[in-house]
């Protein structure tokens, strides 16, 4: 069976609703409104590369939301006190690193379960962004929604920061020995470690790297409007974790890439406005979202079982 | 003649294509050992699961007792006098023995009450019947491997079990805990039951078995007696091997080799704490095998986990290539030219869902991917080369470590060391769990490694092996270097007697 026939059957799903939707709904696929839609997925497509990352190395990061909001206060903050778009993405970039990297020690030097670090993470950061936001939204200057440029040509840019952000980090991930070195300890930490490779410090350097991506997504949050939300992060880590479990990337590790992740994203993406297009009542979205997520684990549950009689 | 406690006939079963088990028919009567014998693959384990229940046959009949049985689940076989001890315990390691042994034994009622007392008590009796010095309160995850057999034995017991199988019960035990064991085998022979009896270890089929029967892919190839009426033996060692495989096995083991060249290794007074390695002092010379025998917890991998830095040394000087050397990390053993091939292939080795030719660069990832861009091609080839250098069974360098068998695997454990070019390899236990034909293949490889001018540092419990294989022999116990045995003197006697002597 061809190695990629996962990817391929959530690609497959795909490809099928859209053409459901080019025979029933054609309307779906008016320009502009499909480049909003496909704009707003950017800031979590971020996170899902982050995310499928971190669940390569069989580990899972659930403050991304609180670290995206937390981050994307700090670019606010930073912008709308009239520095340029450069500094405040440092800025966020900083905040997430920081953040990653306090989860990546706490995982990878100190050996706890990431679940239960990233829950207190999460906690942690959403409550002090309460007390210190209490909040309030933050006004941009103008000049910050979409780059300064048109809302089309803005919105066209996005789209291509995140795609080649996709296409970049698939490329390091499979020609990279690092890339390597997240499959190996996520399949076998031990075999790992005898071979040479740290795992402490692919651990790490993952959550640091999902810091990173936090940054780049809240920045691409910022973009979008004319005003940061302090709650804008909220439910985020759930659609990441999602988004790479419809697409093939195993929670137990190892298994996976990007490429997947992204393909599960826009399944998930495309079922909302589906029903609208659809006429089914919109009450209807999450549970089939959560139909579909249950799917993806009971296939990956008969791969599983079936590779080990 | 009495009723078999088990008869199999024409049992098949299959998993997609695979053909596990193609007509296998099998005997057991009351108070006899059936050995039940066959290289890996060969479908014991699925016949084992077929008469547990927890595989469900595709065709042929199973009776138990003389009754009919279809549709068997775990549940039912149990209720049947059917128990299994597996070669790894299955028990809950943070609960204690008595409670164990209580959940195994005990109705299942939910709400039914829990007689604390009665339930040591059954414990300790059943302990004391088996000969077991385990304390019922101890918890199992303090409890050594072979302790936890005991403690599965002492279920099988409690259950009233009449049909008992073991599962390669002996594969982690030490000699004398053997010997228990064999005692309580032969204990439950005298008492009417019988025991289904799967091993490796052909010695302990002629020890204990009145019959075998020998399977080989998916069939039963025939079924003997061991002994004739009178007492005789009535196979062979090489006769069973040769039915298990199929073929002719020439010599077991390969001619070992001549001169040894210089010195690659030398330790002196090598202690650590943390690993329980006292003053161990040895050398090791190029195109030697060095077998490393002693009970199990003598220290053995202990030491090999020293050379490789995994708990580096407190003490003592390790010399390698004559210069002075201090090993602290993996992957700095790898750049001096140590490998190590770890036991347990399972847990340390082989990643099941990487190609095989990935498995095999990953512990050359800076050598062979220069400036850390993969080269596939490069990859390929190392994959190729040791496909063939070995002789691997696999479709290609892109097969999945999973799809492999048991000694297909190892060889692949293998050829990630080897491609690190090493010096000094050790090997610790490089034929466990693997059937016999890739058994004398993996011994004949470390034997032409040796003659490249490898030094092999080979530890192994399986004595005929170590005797087998090995230019010379160290004997550890107790964390120390006890014994240093020419190979052609050695004898499994005096292994034995240097792995055991009291201080």
């Amino acid at each position: 069976m061809n190695r990629y026939f996962r990817e391929l059957s959530v690609a497959a799903a795909l490809a099928l609703l859209l053409a459901l939707l080019a025979v029933f709904a054609p309307h779906f696929y008016q320009p502009q409104p499909l480049l909003s839609r496909l704009t707003a997925q950017m800031p979590t497509l971020v996170l899902t590369l982050g995310m499928t990352m971190v669940m390569l190395t069989r580990q899972i990061d659930i403050s991304v939301g609180s670290q995206f909001g937390l981050c994307a206060v700090v670019a606010g903050l930073v912008s709308a006190g009239g520095h340029s778009l450069a500094l405040s993405l440092a800025a966020a970039l900083g905040a997430g690193a920081l953040m990653g990297a306090i989860n990546g020690w706490l995982v990878a030097w100190m050996g706890l379960p990431s679940i239960v670090v990233s829950l207190a993470t999460m906690v942690t950061w959403a409550e002090a962004l309460r007390l210190f936001q209490q909040g309030k939204f933050i006004n941009l200057p103008a000049g910050v929604q979409w780059f300064g440029l048109s809302q089309t040509a803005g919105q066209v840019a996005l789209i291509l920061l995140g795609l080649s952000l996709l296409a970049g980090l698939a490329f390091l991930l499979k020609n990279r020995a690092g890339g390597r070195h997240l499959y190996a300890v996520g399949s076998d930490s031990e075999a790992a470690r005898l071979s040479g490779i740290h795992p402490q410090k692919v651990t790490f350097g993952v959550f640091v790297a999902m810091g990173l991506l936090v940054g780049v997504a809240a920045v691409f949050n910022l973009v979008q409007s004319p005003q940061v939300d302090p709650k804008c992060g909220t439910g985020l880590e759930l659609k990441a974790v999602a988004a790479a479990v419809v697409g093939g990337v195993a929670v137990n590790g190892g298994r996976g890439n990007v490429w997947g992740a992204f393909v599960g994203l826009l399944l998930l993406a495309t079922i909302n406005p589906a029903l609208t297009f659809l006429h089914v009542e919109a009450y209807w979205e999450k549970a089939i979202q959560g139909l579909v997520i249950l799917l993806a684990v009971v296939a990956d549950g008969l791969r599983s079982k079936r590779q080990s009689p | 003649m009495t009723e078999p406690l088990l008869r199999l006939s024409q049992i098949s079963k299959s998993f997609g294509a695979v053909r596990a088990l193609k007509g296998v028919s099998f005997e057991l009567h009351p108070g006899e050992v059936h050995a039940l014998l066959g290289e890996n693959g060969a479908g014991k384990s699925t016949l084992i699961k077929v008469v547990t229940g927890a595989h469900t046959p595709d065709g042929g009949l199973l009776e138990i007792s003389g009754q009919a049985v279809h549709n068997l689940t775990p549940t039912r076989a149990q209720a049947l006098g059917i128990a299994c001890i597996y070669q790894q315990p299955a028990l809950f390691p943070d609960l204690s023995v008595s409670e164990n042994i209580g959940l195994r034994l005990e109705s299942p009622a939910v709400w039914g009450r829990v007689y604390w007392r009665q339930r040591r008590e059954k414990a300790m009796s059943l302990l004391k019947r088996i000969g077991a010095d385990i304390h019922p309160e101890t918890l199992v995850n303090r409890l050594s491997m072979p302790e936890q057999q005991l403690v599965e034995i002492a279920c099988a017991l409690g259950s009233g079990a009449r049909t008992v199988i073991m599962d390669e019960p002996t594969a982690s035990l030490t000699r004398s805990e053997q010997e228990l064991l064999f005692a309580v085998v032969r204990d439950l022979r005298a008492s009417g039951a019988g025991v289904v009896y799967i091993s490796h270890r052909l010695e302990e089929i002629f020890a204990l078995a009145d019959r075998v029967t020998v399977l080989r892919d998916g069939e039963s190839i025939c079924t003997r007696p061991v002994r004739s009426d009178s007492g005789e033996m009535q196979l062979s060692e090489e006769e069973l091997i040769q039915l298990m495989v199929g073929r002719e096995v020439s010599a077991i083991y390969p001619p070992k080799g001549r001169s040894p060249g210089e010195t690659v290794l030398e330790l002196k007074n090598v202690s650590c704490a943390a690993g329980n390695v006292s003053e161990v002092s040895l050398t090791v010379r190029a195109g030697e095998v060095v077998g490393l025998a002693g009970l199990v917890g003598a220290g053995r991998t202990e030491l090999a986990r020293v050379l490789f830095g995994i708990t580096p040394a407190d003490s003592g000087s390790v010399r390698l290539n004559g210069k002075d050397v201090r090993i602290q990390s993996p992957r700095q053993a790898v750049e001096l030219g140590i490998a190590y091939v770890p036991e347990d292939r399972r847990r340390h080795g082989v990643i099941l869902q990487m190609p095989i030719a990935q498995n095999m660069s990953m512990a050359v990832h800076p050598k062979l991917f220069p400036g850390k861009w993969l080269r596939f091609g490069a990859e390929k080839a190392l994959g190729l080369r040791f496909i063939q250098e070995l002789g691997i069974k696999a479709y290609g360098p892109e097969a999945p470590g999973g799809s492999l068998s048991g000694g297909n695997q190892q060889k692949v454990s293998l050829a990630r060391w080897l491609a690190t070019e090493p010096k000094l390899l050790i090997l610790d236990e490089p034929t466990q769990g693997v059937d016999v034909g890739a058994k004398s293949e993996i011994h004949r490889i470390i034997r032409n490694l040796a003659e490249q001018g490898l030094a092999v540092v080979m530890i192994s419990s399986d004595l005929p092996e170590v005797l087998g294989m090995s230019d010379r022999i160290c004997v550890m116990r107790g964390g120390r270097l006890v014994a240093s045995l020419e190979g052609v003197d050695a004898t499994a006697d005096s292994i034995m007697a240097a792995a055991l002597k009291a201080h």
